[in-house]
């Protein structure tokens, strides 16, 4: 609890300019505008728009700029502003096997129908730092080389067409025509369906679900994960406005999505076969999908009949935790004045103290 | 609860196609486009352009049950020729005068005359969105792996 | 209609009426004159729109519209309501769903009280979630000059004579039933011509 205090008021707004300053830096130095942010910085751009749960890059790069390179600070100012901004439609379903790839790798098949492509990525480089970034004259214009031909059009999933003797879980819908759960319009409810679990994740804090995917790897949540598929680039999305009552095709948003299969030793139901994870977010953000994918398989485990014993596997427990920006409001409030509560503690501890000297002093003079 | 009955898509293909392109052009397209044009159509704008949300959905596993993954911005205009012609527009982003210019060519598009806005304006942002994607997929395609098969040091030769 | 959207055919866009001309501002003053409705039951409330609607609808219940239906609302609309060009207005300025099924809708609209389906046709809401219930907008040939009833309540100072024109006979015993399920229920909003008066679940009416 705490409790309301007035005044402050010339403080306050001193501190907003004084951040406003701190924020500009070195008058010296160029400010960095928007754009740049969304060209230059395009993974932390990614970032904020998965967990700010709004594909948009210049709102998000204008979100970086404001908090200062703070993403949680900037995810939270775009939680904010989409409040603002009436809901049009619901999308179809997004179409992953027909994206325009720009990525797309198998940990589990080498030869893959399409190949493996590589794609723009810094696994293959040796991690020292590059000075030459650092250069007064910058980098000029790198220009990456232009095969002669394209990639195939539309990837099938690699799990999908390699695996010819159903030992990999398949992925159908059940065809119920359920409500898709949706976190913005309702709280949280358990037992959590999996609609309810993959919109948590992927809107969920990258560390947070880095650690409980991590976790799972080593051992608390027994999963032996291979990387099935690995994919990035871009997908169209289509929405039927109620005015129109046909589809159209809005546009196309940069997506993330990682396929982890699992082993399964199988139960009384099922054989053992391999299951499958999944992960996805906006952006090329390969990090969050493996470990999200991850971190929805242990969550799989009522269904697969698992024991849940792990964090991981505790559905209330990562669900609720895995929004940073609740996380953040949570911990933050304790900056608020809590001058009135913690004065009740004070007398609350005297008072204690004071009875346990007394016991002291009785016990000794008996 | 949010219950809803699930809307029967009637599929207009034609006209879904040269919607997807002028989604997909930029303002400053579809504004030299709109200069070009030999006589510019009066029209009244029923909707102003405004930006909102669509939902995102995915599928568990890419291709199981559909969930809600994350929402994007996105911009409509619906304009009204002088021949009652209604355009619409639904365009990513928050570009309206995008969103507007698109809504006039959807109309000019339905009204008559479509095959010379076809021509003129559809066709040519069509050739340059493929190439833009074909280009994408090229530099892609460049870092494809070539596997190639070591040879075992207890072969002979 | 025979299911959600199947009325969608061809948009009559060529005649759609507009909506708002200032949707911010007019919005605001609908909402808080709703607002205000529901707090003070039984008060007449009237609205400064200029909107001229497609018929059935009166402008404030069009305003009501216009204002609180959105993408996230089903709405049901009886079938006098149906029959017009409301429909396409509403898809058009609000890109709310219709739905068939009233126990589906979030908001119905009913222009023609005289043969509106029973209280009890929908949403009542859930015991953890009360506020998933319907609202009605009731559009009522005059909000006087009926049968005068006995209103009390949150809201009302006491009690207050309310005589809505033109409900069924059988409506004000249908009220009770809905008071009685308090806090679940439906709430009511009646309409006419710019008039508004709210009917909130937990007001109860006597004859």
């Amino acid at each position: 609890m705490y409790v309301a205090v007035k005044g402050g008021e010339r403080a306050i707004l001193n501190s907003h300019k004084l951040i406003t300053e701190t924020r500009r830096g070195d008058g010296a130095v160029p400010e960095v505008s928007v754009r740049q942010i969304g060209e230059q910085l395009g993974l932390a751009v990614d970032r904020v728009m998965t967990e700010g749960s709004v594909y948009d890059r210049e709102l998000a790069a204008l979100a970086i700029k404001q908090a200062q390179g703070d993403l949680v600070e900037a995810i939270f100012l775009l939680r904010a502003y989409r409040t603002t901004l009436p809901r049009f439609a619901v999308s179809e379903p997004i179409d992953t096997a027909k994206m325009l790839v720009r990525r797309r790798i198998s940990a589990a098949y080498k030869d893959i129908p399409g190949g493996q492509v590589l794609g723009p990525t810094y696994d293959y480089t040796h991690r020292l730092l590059d000075f030459a970034l650092a250069a007064e004259d910058g980098v000029g214009l790198p220009e990456a080389p232009v095969a002669d031909a394209p990639l195939d059009d539309g990837m099938p999933h690699v799990a999908d067409i390699l695996d010819h003797e159903g030992l990999i879980e398949e992925e159908r819908p059940d065809g119920d025509g359920a409500e898709v759960f949706d976190l913005t319009r309702e709280p949280m409810s358990f037992p959590a369906g999996r609609d309810q679990r993959l919109q948590n994740l992927a809107r969920g804090d990258e560390g947070f679900v880095l650690a409980l995917g991590y976790s799972t790897q080593r051992g608390y949540g027994g999963n032996h994960p291979f990387a099935g598929e690995i994919r990035m680039g871009e997908v169209s999305v289509e929405i039927v406005p109620e005015e129109l009552g046909f589809a159209i095709d809005i546009g196309d948003v940069v997506i993330s999505e990682c396929h982890m299969i699992n082993q399964f030793e199988g139960s009384k139901e099922k054989p053992p076969q391999f299951t499958r994870g999944y992960g996805l977010s906006f952006g090329h953000n390969e990090r969050k999908v493996m470990a999200m994918a991850l971190v929805d398989r242990a969550l799989r485990a009522r269904e697969m009949g698992e024991t849940a014993m792990y964090p991981a596997q505790d559905e209330e427990f990562v669900l609720y935790h895995a929004d940073n920006v609740e996380a953040a409001g949570f911990v933050s409030h304790l900056k608020l004045p809590h001058y009135v509560d913690f004065q009740a503690e004070l007398n609350l501890i005297r008072k204690l103290r004071q009875e346990h000297q007394d016991r002291l002093e009785k016990e000794a003079a008996e | 609860m949010n219950m809803r009955a699930k809307a029967t898509p009637r599929p207009q293909p034609a006209r879904a196609r040269w919607m997807s392109i002028l989604a997909r052009a930029t303002s400053g397209e579809l504004e030299a486009a709109w200069e070009r044009l030999e006589e510019r159509p009066r029209y009244a704008v029923l909707r102003r352009p405004e930006t909102g949300l669509v939902m995102v959905r995915g599928r568990a596993g890419g291709t199981g049950d559909p969930f809600n993954f994350g929402e994007m911005t996105v911009t409509r205009c619906a304009v009204r020729l002088a021949d009652g012609t209604v355009g619409h527009c639904y365009a990513a982003g928050r570009d309206k005068r995008k969103a507007e210019l698109a809504a006039v060519f959807d109309a000019l598009m339905q009204s008559a005359g479509d095959a010379r806005i076809e021509e003129t304006v559809i066709a040519p942002l069509a050739r340059r969105q493929v190439a833009e994607r074909e280009r994408v997929s090229r530099k892609a395609a460049a870092t494809k792996v070539d596997f190639f098969t070591m040879v075992r040091g207890d072969n002979p030769g | 209609m025979n299911d959600g959207n199947a009325t969608l055919a061809t948009p009559d866009m060529e005649g759609l009426k507009p909506g708002f001309t200032e949707p911010v501002f007019e919005a605001q003053e609908a909402f808080r004159t709703v607002l205000n409705t529901l707090s003070y039951a039984g008060r007449v409330h009237t609205l400064a729109t200029e909107l001229d609607p497609p018929a059935p609808l009166d402008p404030a219940t069009a305003a009501m519209a216009l204002t609180l239906f959105d993408f996230d609302t089903p709405v049901w609309l009886d079938a006098t309501i149906q029959g017009g060009a409301a429909p396409d207005f509403l898809r058009f300025h609000c890109g709310a769903p219709l739905v068939a099924a009233a126990g589906e809708a979030r908001f119905a609209m009913i222009a023609d009280p005289s043969n509106m389906p029973p209280l009890d046709r929908f949403a009542i809401g859930e015991d953890r979630y009360p506020d998933r219930s319907a609202t009605l907008l009731i559009q009522v040939p005059a909000l006087t000059g009926g049968p005068g009833m006995t209103w009390c309540g949150p809201g009302i100072d006491g009690e207050i004579t309310v005589a809505i024109a033109g409900l069924p006979t059988d409506f004000w015993a249908q009220w009770a039933d809905n008071h009685a399920l308090y806090p679940l229920g439906v709430d009511v909003i009646f309409a006419a011509g710019r008039a508004l008066v709210g009917l909130p679940r937990g007001i109860q009416v006597e004859g």
